[in-house]
C-alpha cells in the first residue's frame, strides 16, 4: 500500500511542536522471536517523537528523516513483563499483530510516555473535543437563560434568585479571577444535571453529533449558515476562523452584562 | 521509512467518516482520472480500486491544503510541495463541497486547535478549566498560545 511518505516525513521533522519526545530503547523484533528464547534480546536506542496519533522514531536526535513510524490507532499501551526495567508495550487489537516494546530511562520517563501514548489516538481527541463542544453549548444556554430571566433585573429579586434552581449556585460569593470575570460558584451556574456529566477518565459516552457534522455526510437539509448550530440561534460554536471575531464579541457582550449584574448584586449585600 | 502497514490496513477497514466513489488523479506525470473508492478514516484518506478490499494507498491528512478546483473538483496538496496535487472529481458540486469541508476538519491539528479554542471559551465563561476532570490540563499539546503552525 502506498503512503505519501515524503509528506509524512516532512510532518515528522517540521517545526510544529511535538506532543512528546525523548530517547527510548526499542526492542528489535526478529522472525520467530518467541522460539529463540535463549538468544539475548537486543534493543536499539532511538529518538522518538510523538505528533498527534503518529509516533516517529529517528536514528539520532538530529536525523533529518525518521527511520520509522507507528500509527497509534486501535492500540493499547501497557507496562510489560520484560527483563528490562521501565519497559512498556504498544499492542494492537489485531490478532497476530506485533507489539512494540519500548524501554524508558527511568520511572518518570516511562510514566510520561505511557500517559502520552494512551491518549494519542484520534478517537480520544475527538471524544474530548465533542465533550467540550457540548459543555460550551450548555454554558451558552445557561448564559442566555440568565440573561433573559426577568427576575434578574428586579430589585427585590434576591429571594427569587435563591428559589430559581438555574441560579442557585450564584448565591455563593463569586471569586473574582484575575481577568475580572467571576465564577458562578461550584456549579458553574449551569442548570442542574447538565454540567460535568458523569464519567471517569476516558469512559464517557460520546455526545450526539452536532447538526453541522451530520451535514458533512449529506443528510442535513436546510442547514443553517456554516458554523451556526440550529439549536442555538446566534451562538456559533464552530471554531472556523471566520467565526472567531464574531464569537469573541458575542461572548464578550454577555459576560460584560453578567458581570455588571453580579457587581450590583454584591453592592446590595447579596451573600 | 518503515511503518506499521498492517495496522494501517486494519484502519482502512474501520467505519469511515465519509466514503464515496470518485474519479481520482495522482500527481504523477501522465496520470489520468481513474474511478476510485475513497474513504476518510481519522486523519487518513484511503483510496481503493472499486472492486478491491485492500486500499491501493493512503494519504495522511496533516499539513495539507484542500483546494477547490474547477466544477465538481477539489485537490489535496501538501505544504512542502504545493504543486503536487491529488485531484478528485465528484458527482456534484454539493458532494465536492461536502468533501472539502470534511477533509479540512480531518486533521489532528485541526482538532487540537478546536480543543484549545473550546477550552479557552469555557474557561472564560465558567472560570473552570474543563480539562481538569480528565487530568490532561497540563499537557503541552493543549496549552493556549504555545503553538505556532
Amino acid at each position: 500500500m502506498k503512503l505519501n511518505e515524503r509528506s509524512v516525513a516532512h510532518y515528522a521533522t517540521c517545526n510544529s511542536p511535538a506532543d512528546h519526545a525523548g530517547f527510548l530503547r526499542k526492542r528489535v523484533e526478529r522472525h520467530h522471536h518467541h522460539a529463540h528464547h535463549h538468544h539475548a534480546t537486543s534493543y536499539q536506542r532511538r529518538w522518538f517523537v510523538l505528533k498527534g496519533n503518529l509516533l516517529f522514531y529517528f536514528e539520532e536526535r538530529e536525523s533529518r528523516e525518521p527511520v520509522g513510524l507507528v500509527v497509534l490507532e486501535g492500540c493499547t499501551v501497557e507496562l510489560c513483563e520484560a527483563a528490562e526495567e521501565f519497559a512498556f508495550a504498544i499492542r494492537f487489537d489485531d490478532a497476530g499483530a506485533r507489539a512494540y516494546v519500548l524501554v524508558a530511562d527511568g520511572q518518570a520517563a516511562m510514566e510520561a510516555w505511557v500517559k502520552a501514548l494512551s491518549r494519542a489516538s484520534f478517537d480520544y481527541m475527538r471524544l474530548v473535543v465533542r465533550e467540550l463542544e457540548k459543555q460550551l453549548e450548555e454554558a451558552c444556554k445557561s448564559l442566555a437563560a440568565c440573561h433573559k430571566s426577568p427576575r434578574r433585573s428586579s430589585s427585590s429579586g434576591r429571594k427569587r434568585h435563591l428559589s430559581n434552581p438555574a441560579l442557585l449556585p450564584l448565591q455563593e460569593k463569586p471569586a473574582v479571577l484575575e481577568n475580572g470575570y467571576s465564577t458562578w460558584g461550584s456549579g458553574g451556574g449551569v442548570p442542574a444535571g447538565s454540567a460535568c456529566p458523569d464519567h471517569d477518565g476516558g469512559h464517557m459516552k460520546p455526545p450526539p453529533l452536532p447538526p453541522r457534522r451530520r451535514s458533512a455526510t449529506g443528510s442535513a437539509t436546510g442547514s443553517p449558515a456554516p458554523g451556526v448550530s440550529p439549536a442555538m440561534p446566534e451562538s456559533p460554536v464552530s471554531p472556523e476562523t471566520a467565526c472567531f471575531s464574531k464569537l469573541h464579541s458575542w461572548y464578550g457582550q454577555e459576560i460584560v452584562a453578567l458581570r455588571r449584574e453580579w457587581q450590583e448584586r454584591q453592592k446590595r449585600g447579596h451573600p | 521509512m518503515r511503518y506499521n502497514e498492517r495496522e494501517l490496513l486494519s484502519l482502512a477497514r474501520q467505519p469511515a467518516e465519509k466514503a464515496a466513489e470518485v474519479l481520482m488523479r495522482v500527481p504523477k506525470k501522465g496520470s489520468v482520472l481513474k474511478k476510485r473508492l475513497v474513504k476518510l478514516v481519522v486523519n487518513f484518506l484511503f483510496y481503493f480500486r472499486t472492486d478491491e478490499a485492500e486500499p491501493i494507498g493512503a494519504l495522511l491528512l496533516e499539513h495539507c491544503r484542500i483546494t477547490k478546483e474547477e466544477e465538481n473538483v477539489f485537490s489535496i496538496s501538501f505544504i512542502e510541495e504545493p504543486e503536487r496535487k491529488y485531484c478528485f472529481e465528484c458527482d456534484s458540486e454539493e458532494q465536492c463541497q461536502e468533501w472539502i469541508e470534511a477533509l479540512k476538519r480531518a486533521s489532528y491539528e485541526f482538532m487540537r486547535r478546536s480543543l484549545i479554542f473550546y477550552r479557552n471559551e469555557i474557561q472564560k465563561m465558567t472560570g473552570k478549566d474543563p480539562l481538569e476532570q480528565y487530568g490532561i490540563s497540563e499537557e503541552a499539546r493543549f496549552q493556549l498560545g504555545t503553538r505556532k503552525q
